[in-house]
């Protein structure tokens, strides 16, 4: 039998205003176990934890019942002050009577009813507690960081000042992401390669991080502290080690006509090519889709040029495995297809363009060299229509579009209108807006410079219709503010697309058992309080793979990230959630049920020897919980047929004992 | 907003299916609309006009048979509002009263050209009267 000492708070008024604490305190000393009952005003004071410990030791009580706030607030808090009393942490129950009681009800009567109730439910179930045992599990001190992208590299560059090592997965042939490709960045001007680049060349120069370019994760097992990650390295038919980016290859290919990329396709490049010229690692790729050589056999020239023998066209895919301790997810965005937006002709005109390519058409190693030239006919254009939110914003029921607001857009077009006037003061801007959201550092500061001194025309409206009449662009838009449609001869459309987590995220999600919302965004562990890590331990999230964010606020949450992954791989041992599931072997009869429902990988299965009650041995395919890995959601207690899964700490009777106490 | 516009307001809601407060007034609908210049309420006016109960000066608009109900505004709308059934719904609020008929049978001979084609004349009888 325990002995078990109830605690009412009052919190103040916040409790004691509609229950009365006294008689709750009164009701709950006869219930059976108690053996000591008392009410206090702030049980969380240091004062109230003093009380719970005097208490322990002259009662020798087993078991603490706190009548107070939610578990979430102070459950931690009262399991600490057992401890220091003597007792097991785990022999603590909170019974929530202030946020399910209190401060639900207005009347005193009811109010004080259910305080009991609740109370002697708790009560029920310290009754059947059993002190519990955390876990410990080692901790592997290896990041990966999977994407090379300006989330990527802040977080690989600040795990690895700590000491630690990082491995970085990129999928393309260089690391730098979506800012190598930008011009300037806002709201400060400066230029995006600028700032990038010493910190491309930092992570490859840093002892401490390793780039695995042009690769792909394919495999994730494991867990927290502990995961083993399959790396595809694809084949780029270059040895890495041998090249030294001298670029004479991709001189001397005569496969001329690649689309480029890393320019949006505005113009080409060779069959085997480095992406820019600040590419890290800079290291030339052979595109086997184009290169003759690989295709039909026929060619030879680059390994011809190479005076390094770096070419290897008989390189194939390696596979890498490697264990790490923790995970960062740094995946990325891309602008959504404009396929859909059929109104605004961006399949039908060359000069329909969206604001990425406008950033390489205004890129000094873009297509144009820094020019702004009509991708269709190399003029200057003089009249330039942006339009915003094109596919951001949209109704779910719409059939294109994106239901959130991408973020960036309303930035980056006051950037390139302002931009455009600025070098060319003959050209007119119109810029065309619902709402234009400019909540940043120095933001709104930056979009009223452009209207008011570069003379940017904002107008309040949307374009319904873009037409191509010769050289021109005819738009037809909505002025709300004057109630006008006005038509405009544009000589360049400029679309802000929505931006869409990269595709290569879900997959990814589906290996990690990370959870995603309904737009394939990473969801946070709790949206306020813990905006970095998945709800799947050992993952952390980075830059806009968890949501729409500019550059500094990527850099921040690349950082804390970082911060998150650097606590873990300080710990030697990672102590566990005692409250884990548990399989009892005699009744599991190895249907699988609790493996399929598992959320988080925890349940796997094993062949066991049991001895029968003649003497003879059997082997019997058992469930077995990973105790690092089970989160305690119980969905395999609820999904078990047989009852041999049983939550500690939750366990089934006593659920069921709480819930005889509030019917009884 | 007074009891008979709320219920005005009401019946035009549920006649046309729409919802206005879905709208965020971004103008697309009036962007589109081919016949804008000819009409004195333009489709986001509408939306707007109706939500605020303010649908008296649509109800004696010509704007109302100046809609060519091309759908051009709900093709392209981004919040599913669909501007051009509230119009109708307008419309046919007015014209469901006695004697508001907006298109008679000898009206057609004056309109009557070599180039219109039947299914105009068919499809203006459908939209304009009872």
């Amino acid at each position: 039998m325990q002995r078990i000492g109830v605690f009412v708070c009052w919190c103040g008024s916040n409790i004691a205003g509609t229950v009365d604490v006294q008689a709750v305190s009164e009701a709950l000393k006869s219930e059976p176990g108690v053996v000591f009952s008392a009410n206090y005003q702030y049980m969380c004071s240091q004062a109230g934890q003093n009380m719970i410990i005097e208490a322990v030791k002259k009662h020798k009580l087993t078991g603490i019942v706190v009548c107070s706030c939610s578990p979430r607030m102070h459950e931690a808090t009262f399991r600490k002050t057992a401890a220091a009393a003597g007792l097991n942490p785990y022999m603590v129950e909170i019974a929530n009577i202030r946020e399910q009681c209190s401060w639900v009800h207005k009347d005193m009567a009811t109010g004080t009813e259910k305080a009991i109730i609740l109370g002697k439910a708790a009560i029920a179930k310290v009754n059947l507690n059993t002190p519990l045992t955390p876990g410990e599990s080692p901790v592997t001190k290896r990041a990966l960081v999977i994407g090379g992208g300006i989330a990527g590299i802040q977080t690989a560059l600040d795990i690895a000042d700590a000491g630690f090592e990082v491995d970085i997965v990129e999928k393309k042939p260089t690391i730098g992401g979506k800012m190598a490709q930008l011009d300037k960045t806002f709201p400060t001007l400066d230029c995006a390669a600028c700032i990038l680049t010493p910190k491309m060349v930092d992570v490859a120069q840093n002892d401490k991080i390793r780039i695995f370019s042009y690769s792909e994760v394919t495999e994730v097992k494991g867990f927290v502290g502990n995961f083993d990650v399959k790396i595809k390295k694809k084949a780029r038919f270059v040895n890495e080690s041998l090249c030294t980016g001298c670029g004479a290859c991709t001189e001397k290919c005569p496969m001329k006509k690649v689309p480029n990329e890393f320019n949006l396709g505005m113009d080409n490049r060779r069959a085997i090519y480095i992406p820019f010229a600040q590419a890290v690692p800079k290291v030339a790729t052979i595109d086997p889709d184009y290169c003759n050589m690989l295709k039909n056999g026929k060619c030879g020239v680059c390994a011809k040029v190479c005076t390094a023998g770096a070419i290897d066209y008989t390189q194939k895919d390696e596979f890498i495995e490697e264990k790490y301790g923790a995970i960062v997810v740094a995946t990325g965005f891309n602008p959504i297809s404009m396929d859909k937006f059929d109104e605004f002709a961006y399949n039908q005109s060359k000069d329909v363009i969206t604001s990425l390519e406008f950033e390489r058409l205004t890129n000094a190693a873009g297509p144009t060299a820094g020019k702004l030239l009509r991708p269709s006919d190399g003029k200057h254009p003089h009249t330039i229509v942006f339009v915003q939110c094109v596919g951001s914003r949209c109704d779910s029921c719409a059939e294109k579009g994106k239901e959130y607001c991408s973020k960036i857009c309303c930035m980056y077009t006051a950037k390139h209108a302002m931009l455009t006037r600025d070098k060319y003061p003959d050209t007119d801007v119109y810029v065309f807006y619902i709402d234009v959201r400019t909540p940043g550092k120095s933001f709104d500061e930056f979009y009223r410079r452009a209207v008011e001194e570069y003379g940017v025309h904002y107008i309040k409206g949307m374009v319904g219709k873009v037409s191509p009449e010769g050289d021109k662009l005819k738009v037809q838009a909505s002025d709300l503010l004057n109630n006008k449609q006005l038509h405009i001869d544009a000589d360049l459309v400029v679309l802000a697309a929505a931006i869409e987590p990269d595709k290569s995220a879900r997959p990814l999600a589906t290996m990690l058992t990370a959870s995603m919302d309904t737009n394939d965004f990473f969801t946070e562990a709790h949206p306020k309080l813990r905006p970095v890590e998945s709800p799947t331990a050992g993952v952390f999230l980075s830059g806009t793979c968890q949501g729409p964010k500019d550059i500094p606020e990527t850099v921040s949450q690349a950082s804390a990230a970082a911060a998150k992954v650097i606590g873990l791989l300080a710990k030697d041992k990672l102590t566990g959630n005692p409250c884990i599931a548990s399989s009892d072997e005699l009744m599991c009869n190895g249907c699988s049920s609790c493996e399929r429902v598992c959320a988080y990988g925890a349940i796997t299965y094993v062949d066991k020897e049991f001895r029968m009650p003649d003497r003879t041995t059997a082997i019997r395919r058992v469930a077995q919980v990973n105790p690092a890995v089970c989160q305690g959601c119980g969905a395999c207690t609820v999904a078990c047929p047989s009852g041999a899964m049983d939550l500690r700490g939750f366990a089934s009777n006593q659920i069921i004992a709480e819930v005889d106490a509030i019917c009884k | 907003m007074n009891k008979a516009n709320e219920n005005l307001r009401e019946e035009i809601i549920r006649m046309s299916g729409v919802n206005p407060k879905k709208c965020m007034r971004c103008g697309k609908c009036s962007a589109t609309c081919p016949a804008f210049d000819e009409m004195e309420y333009h489709p986001h006016q509408f939306v707007n006009m109706v939500e605020s109960g303010d649908i008296e000066p649509l109800l004696n608009s010509d704007s109302l048979y100046k809609c060519l109900s091309c759908f051009a505004c709900i093709e392209r709308c981004p919040r599913s509002v669909e501007p051009a059934k509230l119009v109708e719904a307008v419309r046919l609020s007015v014209i469901r009263r006695q004697g508001e008929n907006h298109l008679t049978a000898n009206d057609i001979p004056a309109l009557i050209d070599d180039e219109m084609p039947q299914q105009a004349i068919v499809s203006a009888f459908r939209k304009y009267t009872k």
